[in-house]
């Protein structure tokens, strides 16, 4: 996989989640959902695959998911039923403390 | 990073909730998406460099916001109150555009070169074509273009890049977090860079917008009560109204809980006679402006709450200040020469983040070179990390050799019992260069003479800041988004002196 740079857009290989980088390290990365490594947003995810037993946890829409080390982050853009991860270690959801609506 | 994929993530979603109202007219989320990717394909077959919005508020604006981000173009509202020579000064800096407008401003523009002029229904229904079907994805293109009000010479047009948009909007806007009873009321021009935020964090936020083209307190206070608008943002003057219209006709708006406000000085007295009048109501201050994507800094409805409830003079003036800043953002207070001033001292605010712009078409970028931007405001910081705004820097006050805050002295004069409103400018001076005068306008049944009010400054501030010149007004010159129109006031000061 080349290097992830923000606003690339992906999408997973085994379900129907889609993500947008917002931050990724400077090095490859090997970011995976259910299991299989990330695809681009256009390419056709394998047909009949589903997320792995274990990859299975399901993504969120709107939610921002980061890597343990903190440098990779990134915005689900659809839900779907894989997990994020780096290699085997899945990703987490980033808390933000609310705002108050400003605008 | 589109700001497009904000309205694509909500279709996706939340389809069926209605997304926008505008008196009649309604586009629930999926609709506003179909409109948006056909106009888009308009736009890309009228092969124009930017898609200009010369109308009031309509469901045209989010559409051709979301329509031009599509077709990767720049979206320009321009402002309706410009005069004719000035809206075509602006149009031949964006040519070849198309410029959306109502069918009375489109045909005396139709002829004017590299302009293409579509009115807005027109534009609305685009039925020949087919949608667009994919974003592009180039998150340094630019998003928006808002000319600034140009009150120190030719309007700059302030850059805003769909990165600082889309980094604003995902780090103050929870996705899909508003329940579906949720609609926020948009009174601000579309020229605005308020009008702009609030369509994005409505959208993402996905909730539904109603529009009021027109600002009027009744007609506000009649529009929240009919489709319980839950929040809204106003700019100063407009809660002054609303104010005195609640007070006059006391009306229940039960369904209001959110209140922001921003886009100017808000005295001290108009927010405290609002969370009066609307003690159901969470306020929020909101400090932004066009070159940061809209909101810096929040006084939160905690902060208003603890400021109003408290006797201690430190915390209640709280209410007077900014807030703090978002995360994502550095405030770092500056002096003349750039180097930062001691804690709690005042100098210009200059401030950094993603979502921070600070750029002028053919200007390029206005940073120090430490990436900040130099905003021109004047304030301090308190040691809670509370921004404290006194005004522009451009209206800083020389009086022989000394810098003199307009706002520092204004807000003296209105915690005085007969001062509804007032404005504070220098004026050219032989002896000093330039002296202090102030302008001022009388409470309705109350009284002040110019000898008690320079008497009540001087006994808090230095006799340097006491105003030489006091004149008395019965209303004070804004704009419809609430901004003093001081160097017109200074003109007419300087007028007076002349003659």
């Amino acid at each position: 996989m080349p290097l992830l740079k923000p606003g690339t857009r992906l999408r997973s290989a085994v379900c129907t989640t889609e993500v947008m980088v917002i931050q990724a390290p400077t090095i490859e990365v090997d970011v995976r959902c259910g299991g299989a490594p990330l695809i681009d947003l256009v390419a056709k995810p394998t047909a009949g695959a589903s997320p792995a037993p274990d990859s299975a946890g399901g993504t969120q829409i709107g939610k921002r998911y980061v890597s343990a080390a903190g440098d990779l982050e990134l915005l689900c853009t659809k839900a779907g039923a894989g997990t994020l991860a780096v290699a085997e270690l899945s990703l987490t959801i980033k808390g933000a403390k609310p705002l108050p609506s400003s605008d | 990073m589109n700001v497009a994929m904000l309205l694509e993530m909500t279709a996706d979603s939340f389809g069926d909730r209605e997304a926008i109202r505008c008196g009649d007219a309604a586009f629930d989320y999926r609709a506003l998406q179909h409109a948006a990717r056909r106009a888009a394909a308009q736009l890309v077959a009228a092969e124009c460099q930017h898609a200009a919005l010369l109308a009031e508020s309509s469901p045209a604006v989010p559409i051709a916001l979301f329509a031009a981000a599509t077709a990767g173009i720049p979206f320009v509202p321009l402002s309706y109150r410009l005069a004719d020579g000035e809206i075509r000064a602006l149009l031949d800096r964006i040519a070849p555009a198309q410029l959306i407008t109502d069918a009375a401003r489109a045909v005396p523009l139709r002829d004017h070169a590299g302009i293409a002029v579509v009115s807005c229904e027109v534009f609305l229904a685009p039925g020949a074509f087919e949608a667009v079907a994919s974003l592009p994805d180039d998150g340094d293109a630019i998003a928006i273009l808002l000319f600034t009000s140009g009150t120190t010479g030719a309007p700059k047009a302030a850059v805003l890049r769909h990165r600082h948009l889309v980094s604003y909007i995902l780090g103050a806007v929870e996705f899909g977090a508003a329940d579906a009873e949720e609609a926020t009321l948009v009174a601000v021009p579309p020229y605005h860079v308020a009008a702009m935020a609030a369509v994005l964090s409505s959208v993402y936020a996905a909730r539904r917008i109603v529009q009021l083209p027109h600002f009027d307190a009744n007609a506000w206070i009649a529009l929240a009560a009919a489709e319980r608008v839950t929040h809204a943002f106003v700019v100063p003057t407009m809660l002054t109204r609303i104010a005195d219209a609640l007070a006059a006709h006391p009306v229940a708006l039960p369904a209001l809980r959110a209140l922001s406000y921003g886009g100017g000085k808000m005295p001290l007295a108009v927010i405290e006679r609002a969370m009066h009048l609307l003690p159901q109501v969470a306020f929020t201050n909101a400090y932004g402006l066009t070159e940061t994507s809209s909101t810096i800094a929040l006084l939160d409805p905690d902060d208003h709450r603890a400021a109003f409830e408290s006797d201690d003079p430190a915390l209640r003036r709280r209410l007077t200040s900014v807030g703090r800043v978002l995360p994502g953002v550095e405030v770092d207070v500056r002096d003349a020469d750039g180097k930062p001033v001691a804690a709690g001292a005042r100098g210009e605010f200059h401030v950094r983040g993603e979502q921070v712009a600070g750029e002028y078409l053919g200007h390029g970028a206005r940073r120090t070179h430490d990436g900040f931007f130099a905003t021109r405001d004047a304030g301090f910081v308190d040691a809670d990390g509370y921004l404290f705004l006194d005004g522009r820097l451009d209206d800083v006050i020389v009086r022989g050799g000394e810098n003199l805050s307009p706002g520092e002295i204004e807000d003296v004069l209105r915690e005085h019992a007969a001062v509804a409103d007032c404005a504070v400018l220098g004026v050219p001076d032989e002896a000093w260069g330039e002296a202090v005068a102030a302008v001022i306008v009388v409470r309705p049944g109350a009284a002040a003479s110019a000898e008690e009010l320079r008497d009540f400054v001087r006994a808090r501030l230095r006799s340097s800041r006491t105003p030489e010149r006091i004149e008395f007004r019965t209303a004070l010159p804004y704009t419809e988004t609430g901004k003093l129109l001081r160097r017109q006031l200074a003109a007419e000061l300087r007028g007076d002196l002349a003659g």
